[in-house]
């Protein structure tokens, strides 16, 4: 088995956000073409633009779920525009660390918030 | 260090005390090199042939045919390799199955490098290898033949006896993988026909870095292993001795216990248990491996929509040991291919699971892993994507 870091091992513990959020403003559902796990994720947008509400579904290992879990914490009470830069290094920063094996599974939360956003900035201009 | 609940036992096992016992006094005052010439070495290597009787009569093959290596991968290591390099101006065809161990399977894939051709048999839905298939693909520069007896990861015997008589009657040697089958079904090299076979000693109750290989009379091998004149020229090394010494015990308990019914049953009434318990209280739960034909200490199951490696974890926080065949467990990042060979799509050996018991399960233990998984498994399932549309 691989060694996580703790604060990895509290944020799968924890599974903060885990959910799914009915009426969502944008939706991201990014799979992983290595091992075929996937992550959805779900954001709440106000008219400030600013998140108020991050939700993330996934099936996956432990990294992902951690990953999800750190990054639906990020972007909550952020504007989308800061949300935007929030890369999978600093996911994995946060964490303490991931084994170099799962270094793919931080990539699926970073991309999950972008086109959770995008897809809200999609709709709205719809609207 | 809370209290662990050990179902990994086909990974390895707790070694018996009286195993531990035996080996003792060789790791402390019998230190002598057996090779030596004087009384104290001599006294040593007798305990080695004693070893040496032990392993044969429980495989029932003779002491000169069995050859001491440092485990299951060497003695599966020595066969392929061994058979392979002494018989290659007769051929460099050889035939296995798609769910070998890796010990077989990426020994084989290097001999396929060397030039060596290799056929990977299909197995059915249960993982029985397709004996019309074995048949077929035997041609006349064909020189081994290495099939496992029993599987790792699903459980699953193969038809040993069957290929053995197949093998012999087309003049190929047969080798078998028996490290899984070793103190969990009976042994018996005679009747099954085989010319090489594989055991390790820490999957049944032994030390861990010692097995053996046994070799029938009369076969061309090579050793891999090059040095000194040890093992009759067939394994150069300086003895493990109080690893052999273990193995012998282990080999001999194990014999005594395969014909104790209490153990046996106890046993298999703990592990139906389980696979009942789950699947009473689990809902959308694939049991995999043979229904019948399988050793009865494993149950490798999938539980759909969630992923193995999370579900280990979640089990390890109860103290829970087991094991997944999970792409994200795997460091390759692929499933097991052994749940690939069986049809499994990628998604459903995502949620593999594997339990393995031992002598030493007690009903307690079980009792706590059926009150934690369902509960693990909901919260899991919970933030699956495709729980709640069923979508696999
Ligand atoms: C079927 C099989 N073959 C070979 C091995 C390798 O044995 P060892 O760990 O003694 O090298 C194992 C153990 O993982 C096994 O299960
Ligand atoms: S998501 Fe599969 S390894 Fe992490």
């Amino acid at each position: 088995m691989l060694q996580y870091s703790d604060k990895v091992m509290e944020q799968f513990r924890s599974m903060k956000n885990a959910g799914r959020i009915e009426n969502a403003d944008g939706i991201g559902k990014v799979g992983n073409p290595v091992c075929g796990d996937v992550m959805w994720i779900y954001i709440k947008v106000d008219e400030n633009e600013v998140i108020t509400d991050c939700k993330f579904e996934t099936f996956g290992c432990v990294a992902a779920i951690a990953t999800s879990s750190l990054a639906t914490e990020l972007v909550k009470g952020k504007k989308i525009d800061e949300a935007m830069t929030i890369t999978n290094k600093r996911i994995v920063d946060l964490l303490g660390g991931l084994p170099k094996e799962k270094f793919h599974c931080s990539v699926l939360a970073e991309e999950g918030i972008k086109k959770a956003i995008e897809d809200y900035k999609q709709k709205k201009s719809k609207k | 260090m809370k209290k662990i609940i050990y179902l990994d036992n086909n990974a390895t096992t707790r070694i018996d005390k009286r195993v531990l016992q035996s080996m003792l006094p060789y790791l402390e005052e019998y230190y002598a090199n057996p090779s030596g010439i004087y009384y104290f070495a001599q006294e040593v290597k007798k305990e080695i042939e004693k070893a040496r009787e032990k392993v044969a009569k429980f495989l029932n093959a003779t002491p000169f045919e069995i050859i001491f290596t440092s485990g299951g991968t060497e003695s599966d290591n020595f066969a392929i390799k061994g058979i392979a390099f002494a018989n290659r101006e007769k051929g460099k065809h050889i035939i296995t199955s798609s769910i070998e161990h890796h010990a077989v399977l990426n020994t084989l894939k290097y001999l396929e490098k060397q030039g060596f051709e290799i056929t990977f048999l299909p197995v059915d839905k249960y993982g029985i290898v397709d004996i019309d298939a074995l048949k077929e693909s035997i041609r006349k520069d064909t020189i081994l033949i290495s099939i496992m007896y029993a599987n790792n990861e699903i459980g699953t015997i193969e038809p040993i006896k069957e290929i053995g008589e197949i093998a012999r009657n087309n003049n190929v040697y047969f080798h078998t993988d028996a490290v899984q089958a070793a103190g969990k079904i009976k042994i018996d090299v005679k009747e099954l026909n085989v010319d090489l076979l594989s055991i390790s000693g820490h999957k049944f109750y032994g030390p861990k870095g010692i097995g053996a290989l046994f070799i029938r009379k009369g076969v061309k091998i090579e050793p891999v292993l090059h040095g000194g004149h040890h093992e009759r020229n067939q394994r150069a090394g300086t003895e493990n001795v109080a690893g052999i010494i273990g193995l012998g015990r282990a080999c001999e308990i194990a014999e005594e216990d395969l014909k104790n019914t209490e153990i046996k049953n106890k046993k298999k009434k703990l592990k139906d248990k389980l696979e009942k318990g789950i699947l009473e209280k689990i809902p959308e739960v694939i049991v995999n491996g043979h229904p019948e034909k399988r050793i009865d200490n494993t149950l490798n199951i999938c539980i759909k929509y969630i992923e193995g490696e999370s579900i280990l974890i979640q089990l390890d926080f109860e103290g829970i040991c087991a094991s997944s065949g999970s792409a994200c467990t795997s460091g390759s990042l692929e499933p097991s291919h052994v749940l690939l060979a069986l049809g499994l799509p990628h998604e459903i050996a995502h949620g593999s699971l594997r339990f393995s018991l031992s002598k030493y399960t007690e009903e307690e233990e079980i009792d706590k892993v059926l009150e934690v998984l369902p509960g693990a498994v909901q919260k899991l399932r919970n933030l699956s994507p495709f729980w709640k549309e069923k979508k696999i």
